[in-house]
């Protein structure tokens, strides 16, 4: 039977929302204070959804701490306490949260030791969210 | 359509522990939930029914309605009890997330169904506020 089962984490990351593609005054219009040139931070919460068959031995779609452990490898360690902007994957793109949720699925679509990754969500505030799909 | 959701709690104690296995690979597998005095949580229920409001009502479902099955049909069986020990569905299975997500929906459905326009959508249940697991009926 198919499930999924879903777990969240933390990361503590700055970022400054700022492209050379667009003039200062356009940065600034653009980001408004999220453009501040010394940046600023976020607790991010990452939610991870993982789909697949409910192994009849385990009860489980993918056991936690297998999974704990790959998320923490590729995700956490990374990016916690980090400046997202500094990280290989934001030279030339914005950290911005939607882009920060495709990254880290991205990073762990093809490392889940079972299931497949269905759904990223990243909090970037209580009162804003992204979640990607992989599409 | 129009999903709406409706949240509740139950407290109960669970273990995992798969009789075929030694107690190394419980162990090894399950790690501190295996331990065979058990342990417990705060559940969050979250039912999701799906249908078209009402045009009279403006309801999808009466959220009273919902309420009262959801305590009929899952915490007088589970809440401030021991899954594994006095719930028929976790006599064999393992009460992980995933299976409490399958089994409530199962207590669910027939009677989301029979008794409404609308139908049962996900099921999801918190064992903490980090860790859930959520079930869409699929096979």
């Amino acid at each position: 039977m198919r499930a999924c089962f879903g777990r969240r984490y933390m990361i503590s990351a700055s970022h400054r929302l700022h492209t050379d593609a667009l003039s200062a005054q356009q940065n600034q219009a653009t980001y408004g204070k999220c453009n501040n040139p010394h940046g600023h931070g976020h607790n991010y919460v990452v939610e991870v959804l993982v789909g697949g068959c409910v192994d009849p031995e385990t009860g489980m779609v993918i056991n936690m701490v297998e999974l704990d452990n790959v998320v923490r490898s590729r995700v956490i360690e990374r990016f916690d306490h980090a400046n997202l902007n500094l990280d290989p994957l934001f030279v030339n793109r914005v950290p911005t949260t939607e882009n920060l949720c495709r990254a880290v699925f991205a990073l762990l679509k093809d490392a889940l030791p079972a299931g497949e990754l269905e759904r990223v969500r990243v909090e970037e505030t209580e009162n804003n969210f992204f979640e990607c799909e992989g599409d | 359509m129009i999903y709406l959701t409706r949240r509740a709690t139950f407290s109960a104690s669970h273990y995992y522990w798969n009789p075929a296995w030694s107690a190394e690979k419980n162990e090894q597998v399950f790690g501190r939930c295996a331990n065979r005095n058990g342990h417990g949580h705060n559940y969050t229920l979250e039912v999701t029914v799906a249908g078209e409001p009402d045009p009279v009502t403006g309801f999808v479902v009466d959220l009273k309605w919902l309420k009262d099955i959801i305590e009929r049909e899952v915490l007088s069986a589970w809440d401030h009890r021991h899954l594994n020990l006095e719930t028929p569905e976790f006599a064999t299975a393992m009460p992980t997330t995933e299976n409490i997500a399958i089994a409530a929906w199962k207590r669910l459905e027939p009677a989301v169904t029979a008794a409404s326009g609308a139908r049962l959508s996900r099921v999801r249940v918190y064992e903490t506020p980090e860790i859930f697991a959520e079930y869409r009926g699929e096979s």
